[in-house]
């Protein structure tokens, strides 16, 4: 039961873009499309669950005093990995994420959760937060890509929906699109916690 | 090397390619650090200082280190037959450098000048997570840049930010007194806002230089 929770909190009850706030740039940045939102979450994913297990199977080994470092060059060597394959197998995805591939590296979700969870937890453990958060992760991403690419273009994952007399919100997949889109969805989360605990 | 294209590069750093508005880099610190206009001018202080060293760091090891050009040093020290290709390395070299030059930059400010230690010292530990610092040093590689003109770009892309940063906590203090719906309160309203001036941003992608 305990296992499940760990794998199932980073899904809605401590989604890391939500409720925490954290990696904000490529969520603002990739959101513009729900393909390159689905892109840029697996990618996260896998260097959050195999960063997660290398760390917390390297905690005790680790001098304290000099752990960030090697929690990043840990990082980085699996970024390093999805980007030359992204770059290989995806070239078009590869191209349109751009800068924000290598960028995952800096990317707050992952060091946060190699510092809070897994330099403290079992491999097993470290896993399933991984792989909870990965997830919130990819679905705060892909929620976030649904509005845009439906107001902005009419379209989900590039294939028309909303028919042709369906005239498309420009400034929705434009930058400021994303500030706004991402302020109302908040919005609505602390407006259902709010509802909630008046309940 | 001309003038004019150094000038094209920092207006287009500054406003046309705003760092917040345009490429969501710095995101993070830029809804956490603006909500007093003093922390504000600090932590853009400290990223333009940060961002301009790096910019310059970064370059000179991409060029004389990983990429395979006949500047290459490891191709003169071993005198391999033809220059290595140790472009892939980029990421965590990139990172590692830009961690060491944070933390050097800390101690070098903690020793010479404390009183601007105390202004900064606290912002400095953020900034090596800050996308913006990785995120430029890549740009300046994907975009081809010559040593000066990577310079240039860190600097303006750290007026860029330092300037949005300055804008938004000056509104972010009014916003204290403004009567917003519950729900919206702290980083909702903040993400609006930064839309609204994000539409005004949008403007300058208009200029032709």
């Amino acid at each position: 039961m305990s296992a499940f929770k760990e794998f199932s909190k980073g899904i809605y009850a401590e989604n890391p873009v939500f409720k925490q706030a954290l990696g904000l740039c490529p969520t603002l940045a990739v959101s513009n499309s729900v393909e390159n939102g689905l892109g840029m979450g697996l990618a996260a994913t896998f260097v959050l669950v195999c960063s997660n297990v290398i760390i917390s199977l390297i905690r005790k080994s680790v001098p304290p005093k000099i752990r960030i470092p090697i929690y990043i060059v840990v990082i980085a060597t699996f970024v390093t990995m999805i980007d030359l394959s992204m770059a290989g197998f995806f070239p078009a995805l590869h191209k349109s994420l751009g800068i924000f591939v290598p960028l995952i590296v800096v990317n707050c979700i992952i060091l946060g959760r190699a510092e809070a969870y897994a330099g403290k937890n079992n491999a097993g453990l470290s896993f399933l937060d991984g792989l909870g958060m990965g997830i919130g992760f990819t679905l705060a991403l892909m929620l976030l890509g649904v509005i845009r690419e439906l107001l902005g273009n009419g379209s989900l994952f590039g294939l028309p929906m909303l028919g042709a007399h369906f005239e498309p919100v420009l400034i929705m997949i434009l930058p400021p699109g994303a500030f706004l889109t991402i302020g109302f969805v908040l919005g609505f989360f602390n407006w259902l916690e709010n509802r909630r605990q008046n309940n | 090397m001309e003038l004019k294209s150094l000038f094209i590069i920092s207006i287009g750093s500054i406003f046309i390619n705003n760092f917040i508005f345009a490429r969501f880099l710095g995101i993070c610190p830029y809804i956490g650090v603006s909500k007093q206009l003093d922390s504000a001018v600090g932590m853009g202080a400290a990223v333009t200082f940060v961002m301009t060293l790096a910019s310059t760091v970064t370059w000179l090891i991409y060029n004389y280190l990983l990429a395979p050009i006949e500047a290459n040093i490891f191709y003169k020290l071993f005198s391999l037959s033809a220059p290595p290709d140790l472009t892939f390395l980029k990421t965590i070299a990139f990172i590692l450098v830009i961690a060491s030059l944070v933390q050097f930059v800390e101690m070098v400010i903690q020793k010479t000048s404390p009183a601007l230690y105390k202004s900064l010292g606290i912002y400095l530990p953020l900034i090596t997570t800050n996308c913006a610092i990785l995120g430029v040093s890549l740009l300046n590689i994907d975009e081809n840049y010559l040593f000066i003109e990577s310079i240039v770009n860190g600097l303006s892309a750290g007026i860029g930010f330092t300037i949005a940063l300055v804008l938004m906590a000056g509104i972010r203090e009014k916003l204290e007194l403004a009567d917003v719906p519950k729900s919206m309160r702290g980083i909702p309203i903040a993400f609006i806002m930064a839309g609204l001036m994000a539409i005004a941003f949008l403007g300058f992608s208009g200029l032709k230089l």
